[in-house]
């Protein structure tokens, strides 16, 4: 996803190579990540895509089913990724990815603490920030879901930059050796409060922390201990709202009353070849989609006090 | 596992890396003084002095602190002076108020530059601190926002932070940057490069938008050295791989260095009163005389692969917006850029994208920040015709801090209405470029 070697990295040069993860994109809502296999086939509703018409083409193209139908093939990147991985818990989007990532300061070099891994979302871009010569170590308590997200690293080539280990952070905090080595901590624990005397404890000076809790008692309580060891405490929310656009036309009556708004189909060209009639302007309109996500989670950040 | 091998880095070599922790003579630091309620920017120097109330003070305590330090006033046998104070008292403080029921925090209600209350409890805490001298992107995004919203084009952080994610800047990325909020996006994208890869400043026509907000991030020279201009003409046009007329803008941006007054003679002394007026002219004044003072190698540059001048004896200080070379201008055009981040908020953007676009790769996410949904809406159709790209999404930010005590919890009483509105996407091959080879 992100190579070590600069040469790799997606570019007019770079060709689809057997092996490679793609992202193939029917639309917005609908995109899977595949490997790429000689001799393999891709299924959906537009029909059959052979891998090896893939194979050879840069990322971005667009292919054909044998029945005619396309899809996009996509270079693989951590908000795509976001948006394909297979949920096997809650994850985090965009809006609260990208707010931590900058709030907790992480760039290249940094070391950074995450538990819990869950499905890996925020792991993924918790690499990229990270890459090329820092880490993440990340932790779940759950078995299982860390062999998973484990899995899915290595499917990305990211297992250079990430850790996973199974560990009840609640119970046991960090283990010793991050003692006072680590930049920044990301916390997506039902308790917290719980493992903040252990952040503490594993962050340089000045180092960064981030709790996400979905509930406001939670935050309340892990506030109240953060201030211990901590300033700077501050609690956000991020969301974001999403907007349609349509062409529609604004019919202006003979005796200059009624506006008439008769929506046209999407992906009609603007400049209508002569179509337009005296009074008639094509226009596009936004609007706010209907649907939007309320909640996801408090996102209270910290800064280790200075001693 | 030890953490030496598993990163590959050991801990000394990370000390030494970006996140410098410790201030050093020179370096920019934002001071917020008295929590909030005065937000400066200086530069450190032995010279350098703040005046606080009727009282000057001497900015040298500040020097060798790790970034974080809390400083109080004091009164001393040569007048008053800046000690460093420990976070036990100040944090035991907080600690003991949090239990006053009537007692309102200082940092929620002085925060809010408008408050309702004037509670004299308040004001007694925390009269004569300093805190927190901070130096990384999201202070000085907030500060910005706050005091000078209009030099960053009302940028909000979240809205930055989205810019970054979405066009998916890492490191080794060439990322293309068409900055007008001062240089904070430009400056925000190198902090993310962390001296790999470029970041490349374009601009139409001849004058250069300016990106003096970079000089704030006290970048090392590493960094700054990705950090190029650009202009669009520059970028379409295939040139000889002429290392000679490199040679010339360096010489060029050199003789500009050493024309530039030094800051350590210039640290503007500053007055308490919230005038906003005054806070404002502090922010301006450390920015237009934000030129770094380097002592330029006189030795003369070599050039490395990519046509970047690396002197062996390492030069003191490369400042960041050279010209970037033919050579690396000519690897842009044969790879394309990583990914595109547009912040122009007030101009057009349509003509504008559909310029830009054809300089990426395949496959390469873009991100345009606008103020106005109406200009972003017609791109994302005229995108959506020509089939230039596809993931075409209009987003609008949204972002609310909270108050969180005990018995008290509640939102801010004040919220930014507005972060802007940003077009996404992604270029893709379109059907005529479908499968032809690019060299």
């Amino acid at each position: 996803m992100f190579p070590s070697d600069p040469s790799k990295r997606n570019s007019f040069q770079r060709r689809i190579c057997d092996g490679d993860l793609v992202i193939v994109y029917e639309r917005h809502d609908n995109m899977k990540a595949i490997k790429v296999k000689v001799g393999s086939d891709f299924q959906n509703r537009y029909g059959v895509f052979k891998h090896s018409d893939w194979i050879g083409k840069p990322f971005g193209s667009k292919v054909f089913s044998n029945k005619g139908g396309f899809v996009h093939l996509l270079f693989p990147t951590p908000e795509l990724w976001t948006l394909v991985l297979s949920h096997r818990t809650q994850i985090l989007y965009l809006a609260d990815i990208s707010f931590v990532i900058s709030y907790l300061e992480i760039v290249p070099g940094c070391v950074v603490l995450e538990s819990g891994t869950g499905s890996g979302s925020l792991t993924t871009s918790l690499a990229r920030a990270v890459a090329p010569s820092g880490h993440v170590y990340t932790f779940d308590f759950h078995e299982q879901r860390a062999a998973l997200a484990r899995e899915d690293f290595i499917m990305n080539g990211l297992e250079s930059f990430i850790t996973v280990s199974v560990r009840d952070i609640q119970g046991e905090g960090f283990p010793d050796e991050f003692c006072r080595v680590v930049d920044s901590v990301f916390l997506d624990l039902p308790q917290p409060w719980l493992a903040l005397p252990s952040a503490a404890r594993m962050l340089k000076q000045d180092g960064v922390l981030c709790s996400f809790s979905p509930c406001i008692e939670q935050v309340q309580r892990s506030c109240e201990t953060l201030r211990h060891n901590f300033t700077d405490v501050r609690t956000f929310e991020v969301l974001l709202r999403m907007y349609e656009i349509r062409e529609g036309r604004m019919e202006v009556g003979r005796n200059g009353v009624p506006m008439v708004l008769k929506p046209h189909k999407k992906r009609q060209h603007l400049s209508s070849e002569g179509e337009c009639e005296d009074e008639e302007r094509p226009t596009i309109m936004a609007k706010p989609c209907n649907e939007a996500r309320g909640h996801t989670g408090y996102l209270t950040f910290a800064r280790l006090a200075c001693t | 596992m030890a953490i030496e091998s598993a990163c590959g880095v050991s801990p000394s070599q990370k000390t030494s890396q970006a996140n410098h922790r410790v201030t050093w003579e020179g370096c920019s630091v934002l001071l917020d003084i008295n929590d909030g309620d005065r937000l400066v920017f200086a530069r450190l120097s032995s010279a350098a002095t703040l005046k606080i109330g009727n009282k000057k003070c001497s900015l040298r305590p500040l020097i060798g602190c790790p970034f974080g330090s809390l400083f109080r006033v004091e009164m001393g046998a040569n007048g008053s002076h800046l000690a460093r104070c420990y976070s036990s008292c100040i944090l035991a403080e907080n600690a003991a108020t949090m239990q006053d029921k009537d007692y309102l925090h200082p940092s929620s209600e002085m925060k809010d530059n408008r408050s309702l209350f004037d509670n004299n409890t308040a004001q007694s805490l925390s009269s004569e601190d300093i805190d927190a001298m901070k130096r990384l992107f999201d202070y000085i995004c907030e500060a910005y926002f706050k005091k000078y919203p209009t030099r960053i084009g009302s940028l909000r952080f979240d809205a930055l932070c989205l810019l970054l994610s979405m066009a998916n800047v890492g490191a080794y990325s060439d990322v293309l940057v068409l900055d007008m909020v001062g240089g904070l996006l430009t400056g925000a994208v190198a902090e993310r490069l962390g001296g790999t890869g470029y970041v490349c400043s374009t601009h139409f026509g001849t004058s250069r938008n300016p990106i003096d907000i970079v000089r704030m991030f006290n970048f090392s020279s590493e960094v700054n050295s990705r950090i190029v201009q650009a202009t669009f003409t520059d970028l379409c046009i295939i040139r000889e791989n002429d290392s000679t007329s490199f040679h010339q803008d360096l010489l060029k941006t050199e003789g500009d260095i050493k024309n530039t007054k030094s800051m350590d003679e210039s640290i503007q002394e500053t007055n308490v009163s919230s005038d906003r007026s005054c806070t404002s002219h502090e922010i301006f004044n450390a920015e237009t005389r934000g030129q770094s003072s380097p002592q330029t190698d006189s030795n003369p540059p070599i050039e490395d692969d990519e046509g970047i001048s690396v002197s062996s004896t390492t030069v003191k200080s490369i400042s960041p917006g050279r010209q970037a070379s033919s050579e690396l201008v000519n690897s842009w055009k044969e790879r394309g850029f990583s990914s595109l981040i547009v912040a122009a908020p007030e101009i057009e953007v349509g003509s504008l994208v559909q310029k830009l676009l054809p300089l990426l790769s395949y496959s390469a996410p873009f991100a345009i920040y606008h103020h106005c949904l109406q200009p972003l809406a017609a791109c994302m159709h005229r995108l959506q015709a020509s089939k230039m790209a596809i993931s075409l999404q209009i987003s609008e930010p949204w972002l609310r801090e909270y108050q969180v005590l005990p018995s008290r919890t509640h939102p801010h009483m004040q919220m930014s209405a507005f972060g802007g509105y940003i077009l996404s996407g992604i270029r893709i091959c379109s059907d005529a470029c479908n499968g032809s080879q690019q060299n």
